[in-house]
This record gives structure tokens, sequence and C-alpha cells, in this order.
């Protein structure tokens, strides 16, 4: 994968200084960044692909730029200006839903299921389960290529910064998503193997110039959680409240796959998933995040701000792709508008 | 209901049921549609109470 095409003046500056064409200018950095309106700030590209960028350089990194930039102290500057801008913003956006968590009786784990259950967020795994089209399938598969060819790769950063029985739940979960000592069971693996069978390209970073600036988001919010030891609350609860919402609506993306006839392999990804994440809920709601809190209770409001999150951000997402699916009509042709 | 370190589970017809992962979850609302494993299908029926 090569360093992406920028998508505005941010992304424009990382990459100038990844493929040292100019040094950043941290002060011009921070004043464009500064300019982005908040309200637009998770779908905005251009702030999003920088983000993405420079975290990607702890992950795979590009063919094009050097290794050693990895801890660049300009580029952790200018990632840490994007950074403050992104927490502040979910911070902001969470608030009520964490403060209700906070508020609510009972153990964590129930306050935890009950925020998931209370999410009244877009059905996409419905949509797809029911209506969607083919090329609608295969739209939303190309958008999640951005996190699932790196699955728990974010996660795993967190594992050294746990200790105890929370520490060991989560090599658990890791253990089975890297595929139980198989290869061949790789979720990120899976997924390529999925999107093969879907005729898409499988290749890391493929579909990069063309995903929205909400998924990038999505994986940013996850890096974010991962890379900084002050959020490893917020990093499980996010894991958390990804696997509670992955179980039922795998089995449903399964049915809508088989429903519009695409490959066999295309489903085995999600029929998997029915199954594993109906063990990984449990694992990171009630193992991982309950005893991390009981250990010490000051992670408890940034456990509800990562469960929040990731229920935000998803909603955004999948509401985002909804909206473009409606806008543009059935498979049959443009929806008539009459008077009512 | 996480068991570890099953090779596999006998279901209440004797039928035996390979564990495919290190950790798995076997169903206790008897309503998921993977028996012996869990779904997710309990979070439907909530109202359910385990015995």
């Amino acid at each position: 994968m090569r360093c992406p095409h920028p998508r505005g003046p941010l992304s424009t500056m990382v990459r100038g200084s990844l493929l040292r064409h100019a040094e950043l200018d941290l002060d011009a950095f921070t004043r464009q960044a500064d300019a982005v309106p908040r309200a637009d700030l998770l779908r905005d590209g251009d702030v999003q692909l920088a983000l993405w960028t420079l975290y990607e350089l702890h992950f795979r990194g590009f063919e094009d730029v050097s290794d050693d930039l990895e801890w660049d102290p300009l580029l952790l500057g200018a990632r840490g200006v994007l950074e403050c801008l992104l927490e502040r913003d979910l911070r902001r956006r969470t608030v009520e839903r964490v403060q209700g968590a906070l508020d609510a009786d009972g153990p964590l784990a129930e306050r935890i299921f009950d925020m998931v259950a209370a999410d009244d967020g877009p059905r996409l795994a419905a949509y797809l389960h029911r209506e969607a089209t083919a090329a609608q399938v295969v739209e939303f598969l190309r958008e999640r290529t951005v996190f699932h060819l790196k699955e728990s790769d974010p996660q795993s950063l967190v594992l050294a910064r746990l200790e105890g029985r929370a520490k060991t739940a989560l090599a658990e979960l890791l253990y089975d998503e890297f595929g139980g000592g198989r290869p061949e069971r790789l979720h990120a693996s899976m997924f390529a193997d999925s999107l093969v069978g879907a005729g898409l390209e499988s290749s890391y970073g493929a579909y990069l110039d063309e995903v929205s600036g909400t998924t990038l988001a999505v994986n940013n919010a996850m890096s974010l959680f991962a890379l900084h030891r002050r959020l490893r609350g917020a990093a499980m609860g996010h894991l958390a409240a990804f696997e509670a919402t992955s179980s039922v609506p795998s089995r449903k993306i399964a049915a809508g796959i088989r429903r519009v006839g695409l490959p066999e392999v295309v489903a085995a990804y999600f029929d998997e998933h029915v199954e594993a994440d109906a063990v990984h809920e449990q694992l990171a709601v009630r193992t991982i995040c309950g005893t991390m809190v009981e250990e010490a209770p000051g992670l408890e409001a940034d456990v509800f701000l990562g469960v929040a999150t990731c229920l935000l951000l998803d909603g955004l997402a999948g509401g985002e792709l909804l909206e473009r699916w409606r806008a543009s009509g059935s498979a049959d042709g443009p929806v008539e508008q009459v008077a009512s | 209901m996480l068991l570890r370190g099953v090779s596999a589970v006998r279901d209440e017809h004797g039928e035996l049921h390979e564990a495919t992962r290190p950790v798995v979850a076997v169903c206790m609302c008897g309503r998921s549609q993977r028996q012996p494993w869990c779904d997710g299908t309990h979070k439907s029926v909530r109202s359910t109470r385990r015995d």
C-alpha cells in the first residue's frame, strides 16, 4: 500500500512530510486543523485521512514511506493536534449516554448491555438482510475493508497495558480473532477471502481513496483509544460494544449475502462471527471491562465513553450508507415522488 | 455460558458437537438457531429467566 492520495490541505501536508518533500509546518497545520467546522469533523475526509495515515505508521506502514518516521516528533505533534480535536468531539457527542450509564443502577456488565440495547441507531444489518441489492452489499463490504483487513490489530495494542484477569481475557479473545493457532482462521484472512468471493480487491488499503470520512473516523477512534494508556478504559468499552453489536447483525448480513446470490465464501466470514462474537461479547463486557473497573473504578466513565463512541460512529457510518442507498432509489429504477 | 478447554460438548440428545474455538459460548436460553452454541438470540428474549 502506498501513501494515500490527499483529500485536502491537512492530508496534503501529512503526505508531503511523509514522502520527505517538505518538513511539516506544525503551526500552519494547527491553524488549518482549527479551521475545520466542529460539526463536520467526523465526516471530514481530509481530517480523518490525515489522522488515519499518521496512525497507519504504527500498523502496516506504506511502501513509499520510511519506517523511521513512525515516531517522528513533528508528525506526532501533528497527530496530537488531530487527536485532541477528535477526542473532544467524541466526548461532547457521547456525554448524555455516558452520564446516563454512570447514573444507572446495576452491575457494569448489565449497564453496558443496556446501553447497547437502547441504541436506536440505523438498522444497517436489517436493510442488508432484506432489501439491499447485490451492488449495495458489495459497497458495504468495500467500506468495511478498512477495518476488517486489520481486524483486532488496534485492540491488540491494549494487551500490554492491562494486567491480571482483564489481560488474560483480552488475550483469549484476540487468540480467537487471530486464528486460534490456525492461519486460515485468522479473521482478517477470512475477510480477504470474502472480498475475493465478492469480486473485490483483497489487498490492504485497496479502497482507501474511496471510503468515506466517517468510515475512517470509525477506525481512527479505535486507534486513538488503543494508542493511549490514558484511554485504555475507552478502548475496552469500545471493544465490548463492538462485540455486543456483532453476533445478531452478522446473522442478518450472512442471510442478505445469500439472498442476493453472492458466493458462500462471502457469507462464511459473517457466519463465523455469529458464534465467535457471541463468545467475545461475554468476554469483553464481563471479564475485560467488568474486571478492569472492579480493579480501577476510575476507568468506569471511559469504559462508557468507549461503548457510546462505538454506537455513535457505527451509527453514523451505517446511516450514511442507508441514506445514500435510499436516495439513489431501488435497483428497479428511480423512485417516483407522488403528491400526498 | 462460557466453556474453556473443551474439545466437544454433548447435547441432551447425546449428539457430540466439536468445539472449533478455544472458548465456546453454550446456549442457555434454548432459542439459539445454532445449538448448542449461543448466537445472540437471548437478547430478543430478555424476559426469559435461566433456571
